[in-house]
């Protein structure tokens, strides 16, 4: 623990994380406001875009990943490499409305706007 | 001589083993939480009807307890500085700081939910209020657990003892931090 340690007070000082956390709150500024554009390809950008940047911001620096081992960041990735398997796995049927010996009852109430 | 826990002094491929185990649950956290969202995004991405049920989720309220969850960040992190510099004392205050944030957090939650529920929305009332709720509700849960483990964390922190702990609890509300700054887009943007 003693190098991370050293490493982790070397790099972030108070000033620092403080700093980060201004970036991760005008960032959070941005996903709010971005979207009331009304635009979809900026509400993707703003609002799923940034929250990847905040993410990663926080494991980075709070969490303090960049200095940890790496077979730790191996096996987070490696668990969200699961959920992308799972993901492509499923969503195909998922996302169908119908398909053999079942039938979809639910019926989908008229969209009230053509940009979504 | 006194017996200390093996998750303190044992140390495996250069992780010590306390802070290994909270990687571990925060792997299977991944698996929980990954396979919830995107079970919600595959739902969503075909079904557009959804966006007219998000559209009740009050966007500033789930703003404002996403600036609460990463004030409560920041104060997990400079608590685990303060423990890196052995003052436990302040460590403990930070984590106590960070309790606060939870707590924020959670009745800002509460308001909102008993606001919900009052209007019609229930985990019944359709498949994006069923995801709403269990989402929301599964990481309020986590966020109680951390507040817990803190606290207690926070004891011993302001003793001075087992100051390694404070690291492990941050990483722990680190991840949960992590987990909401998804939700909230999810949930309150994406209309």
């Amino acid at each position: 623990m003693a190098q991370r340690t050293l490493a982790g007070a070397s790099h972030h000082d108070a000033t620092s994380y403080v700093a980060i956390w201004g970036v991760l709150c005008a960032l959070l500024g941005v996903s709010v406001l971005g979207p009331m554009a009304g635009v979809r390809f900026l509400t993707l950008i703003t609002a799923f875009g940034i929250a990847i940047v905040k993410a990663y911001m926080v494991c980075r620096y709070f969490m303090h990943l960049s200095i940890e081992k790496k077979w730790v960041v191996y096996i987070l990735g490696f668990m969200l490499a699961l959920m992308v398997v799972f993901f492509g796995g499923v969503a195909p049927d998922v996302s169908r409305h119908e398909g053999l010996r079942w039938q979809k009852t639910y019926v989908e109430p008229a969209r009230t706007d053509g940009e979504r | 001589m006194t017996s200390r826990p093996i998750a303190t002094t044992r140390n495996v491929m250069g992780v010590p083993t306390g802070r290994l185990a909270v990687w571990w649950v925060l792997a299977s956290e991944t698996v929980l939480f990954g396979g919830l969202l995107g079970s919600y995004v595959m739902m969503r991405l075909r079904h557009g009807a959804w966006a007219d049920q998000a559209a009740n989720t009050n966007t500033w309220t789930g703003a404002f307890n996403t600036l609460v969850l990463l004030t409560s960040s920041l104060s997990a992190v400079l608590a685990h500085q303060a423990a890196e510099r052995a003052d436990g004392p302040k460590a403990a205050l930070l984590l106590r700081c960070t309790i606060l944030g939870g707590g924020v957090f959670l009745m800002v939650k509460a308001f909102e939910w008993t606001h919900e529920i009052r209007e019609g929305f229930t985990i019944t009332s359709g498949l994006f209020w069923s995801f709403y709720y269990t989402a929301a509700g599964l990481h309020a849960a986590h966020v109680v657990a951390g507040m817990v483990i803190m606290f207690i964390v926070s004891l011993t922190a302001a003793r001075n003892e087992e100051l390694h702990r404070v690291e492990n609890v941050g990483i722990y509300w680190h991840f949960v931090d992590v987990v909401w700054i998804f939700l909230f887009p999810l949930l309150y943007i994406a209309k």
